[in-house]
């Protein structure tokens, strides 16, 4: 396993911190700014759902905090960490051991088994294989899919991909989760099922979770919800949620 | 990440096979169509290699190949054996006749003349009978081959006779040769008796075989005999290779099994260049998924790599294991005979698949290090 050390200097319950992120795209003539000095927080314990029409920079946004783009100009912090310092393999690294993936179409291997697929990111990090797949089994069985461990993913349904997607992304236990549209694909006992998952990996785990999501569905079970328009955050609402041992948020009921 | 790369390009078997069929038809058309064409130019010079007794063949100064012929003067074979360095030059022959069955079957055969008394240019391994049995009148030995393009079907016999010229001939016996150009019988028979059985002519004598003194160098015993006579003295590797390269200059053969090479290099290269790079592309997301998990772009190269290795080396071998089982299936027909896959084709295939292996990869390699990672979310 690589050893990572990050130092928590601000609040620990600030996961990410960005400030004045600007992202612009093409050059000349046909730059285009895409993000318009953003500033967000994203806290642990927390889903932050980022909302807002097709093109309003919500992907940009949580790929440039995730690393997998620069931004222009502006900082990010996550858990204390100056994102833009790092680069290259430092980048790779700490993207891999603090942050974990769910992608709108789940993104599954579809050779691996649902175990050997959630221990891809152990895996990578460079945990023995029948070690990673053991600890991966114990992590799908907490999402219900114990008896699925053997299932390709195309055996599986469209919510036991997810939440095999979910255990994949939680499996190397990192402290933010990005989630791309999670339910744009389920129905919505599935969504329903998934978006449980995550509010109970957020409370329990005290883990940041950053959701972009179309879905007005899922708005319940944020306990943020920053909306954006053009590059901008136009507003941010604050929710109380109640804890998952309690009556939830509905997303059948509301559909 | 090894063992994801082997999952990932076995997971879709029609196109893993694909793959791998690709690789599998370049390095057996690329083996085979090599092989038989290495076999063909080897067969132009065997008679050539099968003398081993001798080192020299002094030959007329515009001579192509063992098979374009004038015949020198009976007195040169004196002067080659007066040449300082010479330790022994002997006559021989070598000519076209047809050669013709009781039954009035024929077939146009290769005649060889040996030395009648040293026999130089005699066949290594004879099968039935005896190389003295030579030396009795109208004899000839018959390659094993030979005997069955004259008496297909028939037991080997010896006392058989044959009619060359008008004259008598006697098989007393049966011998191993290498397989010549054409599928012509090669009869032996002294040079004496080679003078009856050849087409009339004044002189005959294409050929001295001569051999150099201890301790001087074969190029230049060649070197002292052009001098001394003004014929054309070549070691018998030199020989070799100049009827090789009259083949190679003056038939289509190279370029007709060059453009079959050439086109089982690109039929390969394209199908499994092609399959891999779309299946790198189908691929693509995963590939982008595993860049933002924290995959780096070295590790996919190498997983690249491995997956390229693994098709390459199965291709080739299917590919090498289907040429040589083609061989190793014709080995006793008798008009393939000679045809063999030599190591260094082996290793000029190995080298073709690499390249296609490299190719391909590298198509589908640039596809992935310019991924973006941020397109897992597009």
């Amino acid at each position: 396993m690589r050893n990572f050390q990050i130092t928590d200097e601000t609040s620990p319950q600030l996961a990410v911190a960005c400030r004045g992120l600007i992202r612009d795209f093409g050059d000349g003539e046909t730059q285009t700014r895409v993000l318009h000095g953003i500033d967000l927080d994203v806290r642990a314990g927390e889903i932050t759902l980022l909302v807002g029409p097709s093109g309003c920079g919500k992907t940009t946004l949580i790929s440039i905090i995730c690393g997998l783009l620069e931004p222009t100009a502006g900082d990010i912090e996550i858990f204390g960490v100056n994102r833009t310092s790092l680069t290259g393999r430092q980048l790779v690294e700490f993207r891999g051991r603090n942050i974990g993936f769910v992608f709108q179409q789940y993104n599954l291997i579809p050779s691996l088994t649902a175990a050997e697929n959630a221990a891809v990111p152990l895996i990578i990090a460079g945990l023995p294989r029948r070690e990673a797949i053991r600890r991966a089994e114990q992590s799908l069985a907490k999402f219900g899919l114990s008896q699925r461990i053997h299932a390709l993913p195309s055996q599986l349904s469209g919510g036991q991909q997810q939440r095999v997607a979910i255990a994949r992304a939680l499996v190397h236990e990192p402290r933010l989760l990005v989630c791309d549209e999670p339910t744009a694909a389920l129905d919505a006992h599935s969504g329903q099922t998934v978006m449980e998952l995550l509010r109970e990996v957020a409370l329990e785990s005290n883990r940041a979770v950053l959701i972009v999501t179309h879905d007005n569905r899922v708005f319940d079970f944020g306990h943020r919800i920053v909306h954006m328009a053009d590059g901008q955050i136009e507003k941010i609402e604050e929710r109380q949620i109640l804890s998952p041992a309690s009556t939830g948020p509905s997303l059948v009921a509301a559909h | 990440m090894n063992w994801i790369a082997w999952k990932m390009l076995t997971g879709d078997r029609a196109k893993y096979l694909g793959i791998v069929f690709g690789v599998a038809f370049g390095s057996l058309l690329i083996a085979h169509q090599t092989s038989i064409f290495v076999s063909l130019m080897r067969r132009t010079g065997s008679q050539i290699l099968d003398v081993v007794d001798a080192e020299i063949w002094v030959m007329d100064q515009h001579t192509q190949s063992i098979d374009e012929l004038w015949p020198l003067q009976d007195s040169d074979v004196l002067n080659v054996r007066g040449t300082p360095g010479v330790e022994w030059a002997v006559r021989f022959y070598k000519g076209m006749v047809t050669a013709k069955r009781s039954d009035g079957l024929y077939r146009q055969a290769i005649l060889l003349g040996l030395d009648d008394s040293t026999l130089t240019g005699a066949p290594r391994t004879i099968l039935r009978g005896s190389l003295a049995d030579l030396r009795q009148p109208d004899a000839v030995i018959i390659d094993e081959a030979g005997y069955e393009y004259l008496f297909p079907g028939e037991p080997v016999e010896l006392g058989r006779t044959l009619e060359m010229n008008d004259h008598r001939a006697v098989i007393v016996g049966i011998c191993e040769a290498s397989p010549p150009f054409q599928t012509f019988p090669i009869l032996y028979t002294r040079y004496s008796q080679a003078t009856h059985f050849a087409p009339p002519q004044r002189n005959i004598m294409p050929f001295v075989l001569a051999k150099p003194e201890l301790g001087v160098d074969a190029q230049e015993a060649c070197r002292r005999i052009k001098a001394r006579t003004g014929l054309l003295a070549l070691t018998t590797q030199q020989f070799f290779w100049k009827t090789i390269d009259y083949y190679l200059s003056s038939t289509g053969i190279p370029i007709n099994f060059g453009i079959t090479v050439a086109l089982g290099f690109i039929v390969g290269t394209a199908i499994a260049g092609q399959t891999f790079y779309l299946f790198t592309i189908e691929n693509l997301k995963q590939f982008g998924n595993l860049k933002a998990m924290g995959v780096t772009n070295s590790r996919l190269v190498g997983m690249i790599l491995l997956q390229a290795s693994i098709v390459g080396v199965l291709g080739f071998g299917i590919g090498i294991g289907g040429a040589a089982a083609f061989f190793e299936a014709t080995r006793d027909v008798t008009h393939l005979a000679g045809f063999m896959m030599p190591w260094q084709i082996v290793a000029l295939t190995g080298a073709a698949v690499t390249l296609i292996v490299a190719l391909s990869s590298l198509l589908s390699m640039r596809k992935v290090l310019v991924l973006e990672p941020a397109a897992v979310f597009r």
